[in-house]
């Protein structure tokens, strides 16, 4: 459990990561915002999902306590992740190092670190870690200098329509990654397609209902998916054996 | 133009929101969480909270409706037969920008 080894489990999340902070930093730099400022968002927040909402969000200037609310909304499932690392560290792991690791509590990373058999040391999780984060953040980068290279090279009359082009192709890329991510789970539990199915009315409501659709775009995420969340988990909440099948199914997981 | 003050603190409650959602679990809880409505609330939210920020929106993501529609389209084809994020990805970008090339050379 040292180093090298968390470094080698690292790298396919870290592959995984750079398409999609890649597609994070096209979609930053088209919303307005100079390439650092993508940039400045992975090394500092490390999360993908929460980094687009947040993000939109001080692109539409929306107010901070929004921002607040909404951030907290979408990270809230690390609070149990943390929890569940918590459990499995050796036993002297003093406060500063638990700070550090913290940063790097990602969805992939949990699932690599909490499928060791052993003890997770200090060493192995800076490993695991270290290197999926510099893939987000080589993707972050990437994505920011391609993005605004081409807006350069693309500044004529027929450039800028294929510029648009590019980005309105581009601009679908992490919407196609969560529709990957949400999809395939649908197609096994009956729950989750419940869930998505609700969550999607009920999105539908606040994007073309007059009134609801003026509300800032955080709102929706919030109430949208706290009452159908709330609503699914009272009616199936789920038991030890479902957890445990889970388990069983990360083990064995592709990803 | 976005203010660099804006960018700034948005950044700044980003980083403070996400990094304590990740590090309470670590610093200060000591054993396992058992409720099981909140364990099955953690469980099923992410779901639901990419589903919102997908749908509609997707479908209006790329300016145009009918390259939205055809991306979208084909990724919940991809996605239905469990191909992965990025080739499903790769597949929607390369329609939205075949349909509108196609639209582009045609009109």
């Amino acid at each position: 459990m040292n180093y090298t080894r968390g470094l080698k489990d690292g790298l396919p999340i870290a592959l995984g990561y750079m398409p999609v902070a890649f597609a994070y930093a096209i979609r930053a730099v088209s919303l307005g915002f100079p390439a650092w400022f993508p940039i400045l968002i992975s090394a500092s927040n490390f999360t993908g999902t929460g980094q687009v909402a947040g993000t939109d969000l001080i692109a539409e200037g929306a107010n901070m306590g929004l921002l607040f609310a909404t951030m907290l909304i979408i990270n809230i499932r690390y609070s149990l992740m943390s929890v569940s690392i918590a459990q499995k560290l050796e036993p002297n792991f003093p406060v500063w190092k638990r700070a550090i690791v913290s940063f790097g509590v990602t969805d992939e990373n949990y699932a690599v670190a909490v499928r060791q058999p052993h003890k997770l040391t200090f060493p192995y999780l800076m490993g695991l870690m270290s290197c999926s984060f510099f893939g987000w953040l080589g993707g972050t980068a990437l994505g920011a200098a391609l993005s605004t290279l081409l807006g350069r090279l693309l500044e004529d009359a027929t450039g800028a329509q294929f510029y648009s082009m590019i980005m309105d192709a581009f601009s679908i890329s992490l919407y196609a990654m969560f529709i990957a991510i949400i999809v395939p789970p649908s197609r096994d539990d009956r729950h989750i397609l419940l869930l998505l199915a609700a969550t999607i009315a009920l999105s539908c409501l606040f994007y073309f209902l007059p009134v609801l659709k003026d509300l800032p775009s955080g709102v929706n995420i919030i109430v949208c998916s706290i009452v159908c969340t709330v609503i699914v988990s009272l009616l199936f909440p789920r038991t030890e054996k479902d957890d445990a099948a889970e388990e069983r199914a990360q083990d064995g997981g592709a990803q | 133009m976005i203010e660099l003050s804006a960018m700034l603190i948005g950044c700044a409650i980003m980083f403070a929101v996400t990094y304590a959602t990740k590090a309470i679990g670590l610093l200060f809880v000591k054993r396992p969480i058992r409720s099981r409505f909140i364990r099955s609330f953690l469980y099923y939210l992410p779901y639901s909270v990419l589903a919102v920020m997908v749908f509609p929106g997707v479908l209006f993501s790329t300016g145009w409706i009918w390259s939205g529609i055809a991306g979208t389209a084909v990724a919940l084809v991809l996605a239905f037969f469990r191909r992965g994020l990025l080739p499903v990805s790769v597949a929607a970008i390369a329609t939205v920008f075949l349909v509108e090339l196609l639209y582009f050379l045609l009109a």
